[in-house]
């Protein structure tokens, strides 16, 4: 096994430039004109260039679906997989290679429904990777069904008379099933993005962080939510960056969503605690367990 | 050194008495296998509660997953990061894997799948024995794909085949499944843990990146593999790819990999084969059969032969890609062929398939959680001799 990884950040820090991260014979990229994936995989690329990471040591694994397309675009080591499993995958790879940077890139859907399962193991296992969630309130690759963080009242092709099942808040969920960092921020505020991210990429064990996307062609476009300028506007406006959390206002805007890093904490991450225990075992194992 | 201070210490033996189940766990480990993921299932859970302690003795990494499904992902990913990788499960969770072995097999990913089969349908007999899942080993996941699928038949030859495994998903880049069932898994045998030499690895990448298709297959049709961290930065999709990697729907482009996809084990047949026949020469019915009903079988030629009847047995080790030739050759001078399986009729289609109209094949099929008993195969042969 290799020697987990150390991060020395990039100590000269030269101009991002996305172009040295990014798989130029792919482009153009398949997004649609508005879609906020795109600025999320920017703002990751960012961090991961702020870091200092190495292309070399980065690995990708993303799931299916328009946000599972990114990591084609990411010049790393990538693997997209398959629907709702990115997660599982990224498992096993991270626990036989810490020497390697894994990120993980899902969609609502993705994540939180058919990969809901391996979501919340993943959570509390607090394996080292780093996992963004774009969260587009809706399935966006196969034609705009509903989807787990889809708002009630909002109209998809699957409930045309508008959504009547209320929806996850994946922060909440992420924390409350052990996950060691959460964190969400708006595709509006770019620079925040990317530092979260960044928090993210840093944290020892596992990291989530929800990316509030937008789809405007098949999404905005069905529930008359404007062009993409506006719906990225509308979403800035009921936010809630973190630092404001305990002002006087919070009671009366109860439906704003926080942002920023909304928990971070130091649980053991499991790899080394795995490394550890079996280190015990091989101490305590010789000479006293006999094989056979 | 006096003589009463040294220790007389017998002559280190590899021979041990084991489970099937704890003989793939040691199998795994003697082929170089490095990290399991599994999920508890009855009657396979002994391959992960022996691998959970001899893995982090060798620097593996054992993990109890969510379910079947993230078990086999995480073995998958495990590969894709260079380690030897295995899961263990049986029918309710092979079925939830078969999504996944179908990506493995696209993607090129080896991995070894273990299915010790109980009675089924649906939750079926979790305790009894089955070869319910011979079909569905072969064509489990959707649309065309290779897969290699090793049958052995007692607790020595899961111990063998298991490491023959390993060999076999590095060498072609593919998924192997190993197929047995409960009797087998839980039965006890003397087995000698032969070492075998250094475990076979797949060919990783080397040469100048820029010149890294990681699709374009060597001369032996399977393409060498990049490892992360080693500078190829690659990219690896279930989506149908062209040789650098990345997804087409070019249909000159997909016939061409797919078309090597499916021909790849092919060309290796002479390879991947292994059966066993027994006294088929000169025998007027020959029986087919895999597993523990091969071994029923074994007994069954042998009491006819005692009485004078000429009967043989051939037995599929690699059952699929089945072999054919083998079987043809096998049973050329035969007026009679029978199947006896623990299922109703899932080797015997391919026997069909493989033999054609020219010989008269009946099907013995038990069904009820029980193994065949060799007097029925006795009798049968008999009835055939008539
Ligand atoms: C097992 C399986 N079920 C269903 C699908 C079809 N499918 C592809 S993408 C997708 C939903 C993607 O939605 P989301 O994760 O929210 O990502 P987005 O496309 O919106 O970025 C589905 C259901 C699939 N590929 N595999």
């Amino acid at each position: 096994m290799n020697d987990p990884i150390v991060l020395e950040g990039n100590a000269a820090v030269e101009e991002f430039d996305v172009r040295k991260y990014i798989r130029l014979q792919m482009m153009p990229h398949f997004l649609c004109p508005g879609c906020g994936h795109g600025i999320a995989l920017r703002a990751l690329l960012w961090a991961v260039h702020e870091l200092g990471i190495d292309k070399d040591r980065l690995a990708v694994v993303s799931g299916i679906g328009c946000a599972g397309r990114l990591s084609a675009y990411i010049d790393a080591n990538t693997f997209h997989v398959t629907h709702g499993r990115p997660l599982a995958f990224a498992s096993g790879l991270a626990l036989v290679r810490p020497d390697l940077h894994v990120v993980v890139i899902t969609g609502d859907g993705d994540c939180l429904a058919i990969g809901g399962n391996h979501f919340i193991h993943t959570c509390r296992r607090n394996l080292k990777l780093t996992c963004l969630m774009l969260n587009n309130e809706v399935y966006g690759m196969t034609g705009g069904q509903v989807s787990p963080t889809t708002s009630e009242t909002r109209i998809t092709t699957t409930t045309q008379l508008g959504n009547a099942e209320p929806h996850f808040d994946a922060c909440a969920l992420a924390a409350a099933a052990g996950a060691g960092f959460v964190g969400r921020e708006v595709t509006h505020h770019v620079p925040k993005l990317k530092d979260v991210m960044r928090a993210a990429l840093e944290h020892p064990g596992f990291a989530f962080v929800e990316v509030m996307s937008d789809c405007t062609e098949i999404f905005g476009r069905k529930n008359d939510m404007g062009s993409s300028p506006e719906m990225i506007l509308r979403q800035k406006s009921e936010i809630r960056p973190s630092a404001y959390r305990d002002t006087v206002e919070t009671p009366f805007r109860p439906n704003t969503l926080p942002t920023g890093v909304l928990m971070c904490n130091e649980r053991p991450e499991y790899g080394a605690a795995y490394r550890q225990y079996a280190q015990t075992v091989k101490s305590a194992g010789d000479g006293k367990q006999k094989r056979g | 050194m006096s003589i009463a201070t040294v220790a007389v210490e017998p002559a280190a033996s590899n021979l041990r008495l084991l489970s099937g189940n704890h003989a793939c766990a040691l199998g795994a480990i003697a082929a170089g296998c490095r990290f399991f993921a599994g999920y508890p299932i009855t009657p396979s859970s002994e391959i992960a509660e022996r691998l959970s302690r001899e893995l982090p003795r060798v620097d593996g990494v054992f993990i109890q997953m969510e379910d079947e499904i993230a078990s086999i992902a995480a073995v998958i990913g495990a590969s894709m990061g260079g380690a030897k990788a295995m899961t263990a499960t049986s029918g309710p969770g092979f079925s939830l894997k078969q999504e996944n072995l179908g990506y493995a097999a696209l993607a090129e990913i080896p991995c070894v799948i273990v299915n010790v089969m109980r009675g089924g349908p649906s939750t079926g007999m979790p305790t009894r024995p089955a070869q319910g899942d011979i079909m569905q080993a072969r064509w489990g996941s959707h649309g065309d794909f290779p897969v290699i699928v090793l049958a052995p038949g007692s607790v020595r030859e899961i111990y063998e085949e298991t490491i023959r495994a390993f060999a076999l998903a590095e060498t072609y880049r593919t998924p192997v499944t190993v197929l047995y069932d409960q009797s087998i898994a839980q039965l006890l045998e003397t087995v000698e843990l032969k070492q075998p030499g250094a475990p076979v690895e797949r060919k990783w990448a080397s040469g100048p990146p820029e010149k890294y298709q990681p699709y374009a297959p060597l001369d032996n049709g399977v393409p060498a593999m990049a490892r992360p961290g080693d500078g190829y930065r690659s990219h690896t999709t279930g989506l149908t790819h062209a040789e650098n990697g990345f997804p087409t729907q070019t249909p000159e482009v997909v016939e061409r990999n797919i078309g090597r996809l499916l021909g790849k084990l092919e060309r290796h047949r002479a390879a991947i084969e292994s059966f066993q026949t027994l006294r088929c020469e000169d025998a007027d019915v020959v029986v087919v059969a895999v597993g523990i009903s091969a071994r029923a079988a074994g007994s069954a030629v042998a009491a006819c032969r005692a009485k004078g009847i000429r009967a043989g047995m051939f037995r599929p080790i690699t059952l699929w890609p089945f072999p054919e030739e083998a079987l043809r050759r096998a049973a050329s001078g035969a007026r009679a062929v029978l199947v006896p399986e623990m299922n109703a009729g899932q080797m015997r289609l391919e026997v069909e398939r493989v033999l054609g109209r020219d010989v008269r094949i009946e099907g013995l099929h038990k069904i009820s959680g029980d193994p065949i008993d060799p007097a029925a195969i006795t009798a049968r042969i008999e009835a055939l001799c008539i």
